[in-house]
Order: C-alpha cells, then sequence, then structure tokens
C-alpha cells in the first residue's frame, strides 16, 4: 500500500482524484477551483500601486491563497516525504527527440537543469525559460481569465464554451512554442 | 478557523499533482508532442468527473455543507480568452508548469519555482497595469 503511494501515479488514479477536487470546493465552501487568480490576490495584497483593477477586497478571497498555500504543502509532502524516482518515466520518443532537437543530456529532476538552474540566469537561457515564460503565465492568464484549473479543468467540467476556446489558445500557444520556437531557440 | 479546509484541500491537490508529474516539465513536453496519453488521460479523466459530478449538483439541487445554493457563474468572453490563452500557452511550454505546479514545484524545493512565481506575478501585475489598453 504504502509503496503504490511512493511510485507515481497512473493517470487514472490522479484525473479523476484532480476532478474530485472540483464538487469538494463546491460543496465544502461554494467555490470554484481555479489558482491563477491566487497571483492577483498577492498583486493586490503587496503592491496594488492604486491599479483600478486590483484594488478590490482580496481578503474576501483569501480561500483562494490558503489554497494555494496548501500546494506549496502538497509539492513538499509528495515530492520529499512520499519520495520520487530520479528521473520523471517520459516515453522513449521524449527523451530520444529532446537529446536530439534540443541538445538536452540531463534528465534528471522534475526540470532539466541545463534550462532551470538558476546559474541559467547569468545567461539568455534563464531569463526567457524562467523569466519571460513565467510572465507569459502570469499575463495570460489573468488575460485570458483562468488557467488549465479554472478553464480546462472546472470551466469544461461547467461546459463553459468560453473555457473551450480559451484550452484551444493554451494548446495552440504551446505547440507554438515547442514545435516552432524551441527549435530556433535550442536548436 | 474557516480557511482550513482550504488549506487542506490545496495539499492534496499539491500532492496529486505532484505524485502524478504533472509538475514536470518533461510530462509537458511528452504531451506536446503528443508522445504519451499521461496528460490527456490525467486532464480528461479530470474533466469527465467534474462534469458528472457538476450534473449531480445541479440535478439534486444540492447546497454547499454551509446551506447555501451552489453558484456556478458563467465565463464571460472577451478577446482576451483566446489572445491570453495563446500567450499562457506558449509560457506553459516554456516554463512546462502552469499556476499549481509552479507552487507544488516551489514545495518540493525546487529554487526556479521561485523565480517563475515571481515572473508570474510581475506577468499578472503588468496584465492589471495593462489592462485597459488592450482589446
Amino acid at each position: 500500500m504504502l509503496d503504490f503511494f511512493r511510485q507515481p501515479w497512473p493517470w487514472y488514479v490522479a484525473g479523476p482524484l484532480i476532478g474530485l477536487t472540483v464538487p469538494a470546493l463546491l460543496l465544502l465552501g461554494n467555490k470554484t477551483l481555479g489558482i491563477s487568480s491566487s497571483l492577483r490576490h498577492i498583486c493586490a495584497a503587496c503592491v496594488p500601486a492604486g491599479l483600478p483593477f486590483l484594488r478590490y477586497d482580496w481578503r474576501a478571497q483569501a480561500w483562494n491563497l490558503w489554497f494555494a498555500l496548501g500546494i506549496v504543502l502538497g509539492g513538499f509532502v509528495g515530492y520529499r516525504v512520499l519520495g520520487h524516482p530520479a528521473t520523471v518515466a517520459i516515453s522513449p520518443a521524449t527523451v530520444h527527440d529532446l537529446r536530439t532537437q534540443l541538445h538536452l543530456t540531463d534528465f534528471t529532476g522534475l526540470l532539466p537543469r541545463e534550462l532551470f538552474a538558476l546559474d541559467n540566469l547569468a545567461n539568455w537561457r534563464g531569463w526567457v525559460f524562467m523569466g519571460l515564460g513565467g510572465f507569459l503565465v502570469g499575463f495570460g492568464t489573468r488575460y485570458a481569465g483562468g488557467c488549465t484549473s479554472g478553464h480546462a479543468i472546472s470551466g469544461l467540467a461547467n461546459l463553459q464554451w468560453v473555457s473551450l476556446v480559451a484550452v484551444v489558445g493554451f494548446f495552440a500557444g504551446g505547440l507554438l512554442m515547442t514545435w516552432l520556437i524551441y527549435p530556433l531557440l535550442l536548436g | 478557523m474557516k480557511n482550513l479546509k482550504y488549506l487542506v484541500l490545496g495539499t492534496l491537490f499539491g500532492i496529486i499533482l505532484t505524485k502524478s508529474e504533472v509538475v514536470s516539465w518533461f510530462r509537458i513536453q511528452e504531451m506536446f508532442r503528443f508522445q504519451a496519453f499521461h496528460m490527456y488521460g490525467i486532464i480528461g479523466s479530470a474533466v469527465a468527473v467534474g462534469l458528472v459530478a457538476i450534473q449531480l449538483i445541479k440535478r439534486y439541487r444540492l447546497k454547499s455543507i454551509d446551506g447555501e445554493a451552489i453558484k456556478l457563474t458563467d465565463k464571460k468572453f472577451s478577446p482576451g480568452v483566446w489572445i491570453g490563452g495563446l500567450l499562457f500557452g506558449l509560457g506553459w511550454a516554456l516554463t512546462g508548469a502552469c499556476p499549481g505546479p509552479m507552487f507544488a514545484q516551489l514545495g518540493s524545493g525546487i529554487p526556479a519555482a521561485i523565480v517563475l512565481i515571481l515572473a508570474a506575478l510581475a506577468g499578472t501585475w503588468t496584465y492589471s497595469a495593462l489592462r485597459e489598453r488592450l482589446p
């Protein structure tokens, strides 16, 4: 039993559990699952700078920040306490592509060190992958009104066609980056 | 301590994201290269379970534990939905992380997560500042 918790979980365990978070939040607190809003609340709490979009009662949305803090704790428990394999068991085809097309050699950890080790901030790589990438996530999710949780999971589960448009946008952007821009950056 | 339940649910959510490796850049690359079913299975089954649950909540008019009627608000359309969606998609493939996984990565002790979260906050703040001038 404990072994199951230690190994990576298959999709048919993780997916339904993520899906159950939607009714759990609704029934326990009448809240709609969505994580990117927490970024807005942090901005409103720390640097509102008189901007109308950041002038609201973020304390009334504090539940979202507690949920985000929980995810931090969950990351610690899931990775450090329950343990993890040295490498993520991705498909051999992906390993092959990343080796030959993007010239990555180190496949240990959750993120490739060659792009996400902090010393990459001494050159353009770190600023593009961590800086620009993170910026686009924060800018894009708020502009779109949600991220993978708010649009793809709870939006689609509530049959919101707006969320379907957003998800098509997410995938279009991701495919564009992976197939056209990655080869230019690392090819 | 009315927020404790959200902390607990968030913790469970973070454990699920981490144990299913949704928080890994490698898994997101594998998804965008269509080389495994893993991520599609997770997103697809999460939506399916959420959809059935919401239908049941609606059909039986279930109430929250505080006795309130469950409120489900409709998402509003604006050009930002697809422009912002596209920009987020570019960032998702670069970082291999959406906001939830960034928080989970922070907890798992990955230093890059600090930079990713600060950059995402800068992005959200910039959107807030430019909002009136965007389509």
